[in-house]
């Protein structure tokens, strides 16, 4: 891991070398920049285009996740950091999956009841 | 040494390293200051809470038994005599893209010291975000008055998409416009050379640095952050 290399790097006596504080070359800001106008141009053109069905949601989800990859990993710096901070952060947000799944869970059961009961007639 | 964050400290690999950190004495985020630690996990709460509104959005939707309006034709603007669809939303992307670009940079440049451009790149970053807000201010009254869109119910389908709609967009554009008052608190006390000078800030006693600048660019891409989730998840579905 990138991090990890620089860390153990510094560890090895180029103290000298360290900066404050996380100072990374301009070039790679502009480069993610761009990268992400590219994303979002692109889950811009799926909905221009009128995809739909299951390339619809994998095409809007892939480019969601690859930006807000990009956005954590590079503008808010976090693979330069240590991985005690990342894990701290990244890991609890995967909580979210199970209320994710209640949620889809509840609205099945909801839109059911609501067929059987706002339908006249049937009852 | 605890306000050491400059120093080096050797790292095991892997799984190993997060044990020994965690299990040192006083501090688990080594050469992390602590008010970047504190925003992470400030931002860590906002993330529950954005994501219990994009959840409870998807429940409402799937059990909503009327057609919900598409927010392709609903966001759609006239542009030279021509209906673009969602194209106002995708302008408002690219400048809260925009602003983050230029907010990652001033960190950077704020890092090396450089009062001057910090100073500017900040200015552009909340004219940007204020653009976003501005832009926002439009669209709400553009549903308001135009489509009669309201919390309680609209005409186009399901009546949840009014408060769906309000309750998601007016938090995160009250994010966007309380991260604009901040960045324009921090590039006064960058061009005023309070960092630069370790004068302690309103109502603290600690010394200032250009700390401030990494941590408030946490807060401002974090808004960003979620802005990539409310534009996949409520624009494009």
């Amino acid at each position: 891991m990138a991090h990890a290399e620089v860390q153990q790097h510094d560890a090895h006596g180029h103290r000298h070398a360290h900066v404050e504080g996380q100072q990374h070359p301009i070039g790679i800001y502009l480069k993610i920049w761009g990268l992400l106008f590219v994303l979002s141009t692109a889950s811009y053109l799926v909905d221009y285009f009128h995809f739909q069905g299951y390339l619809r949601w994998f095409l809007i989800i892939v480019f969601m996740l690859l930006k807000a990859g990009l956005i954590v990993a590079v503008f808010m710096h976090m693979m330069w950091e240590r991985l005690a901070l990342l894990y701290a952060i990244l890991v609890p947000t995967l909580l979210l999956m199970v209320l994710l799944g209640i949620g889809a869970l509840e609205a099945d059961y909801t839109f059911f009841t609501r067929g059987v009961f706002f339908v006249k007639g049937l009852l | 040494m605890p306000t050491n964050t400059v120093e080096p400290l050797s790292l095991p690999e892997g799984v190993q390293g997060i044990v020994a950190d965690w299990s040192s004495d006083q501090r688990a985020f080594k050469n992390v200051p602590w008010g970047k630690a504190m925003m992470w996990i400030f931002l860590l709460s906002d993330t529950f809470i954005f994501s219990s509104f994009l959840i409870s959005y998807m429940t409402v939707r799937m059990s909503a038994t009327e057609p919900w309006p598409n927010p392709s034709e609903v966001f759609a603007l006239t542009l030279w005599g021509k209906k673009i669809p969602l194209i106002l939303i995708a302008i408002m992307t690219f400048v809260l893209i925009s602003s983050s670009g230029t907010m990652a940079m001033a960190v950077k440049f704020g890092y090396e010291k450089n009062r001057k451009i910090t100073f500017i790149l900040l200015l552009i970053t909340a004219a940007l975000g204020a653009t976003f807000v501005g832009m926002q201010a439009f669209e709400w009254t553009k549903l308001i008055f135009d489509e009669g869109i309201r919390p309680w119910g609209n005409p186009l389908g399901a009546a949840q998409f009014g408060s769906v709609f309000f309750m998601i967009t007016g938090f995160h554009g009250t994010h966007v416009s309380i991260g604009v008052i901040f960045l324009l608190i921090v590039a006064t006390k960058v061009i005023r050379g309070d960092l630069d000078h370790q004068r302690p800030g309103f109502m603290t006693g600690r010394k200032g640095s250009y700390e401030i600048v990494e941590i408030m660019g946490l807060y401002w891409h974090f808004v960003d952050l979620v802005w990539v989730f409310i534009f996949a998840v409520f624009y494009l579905w």
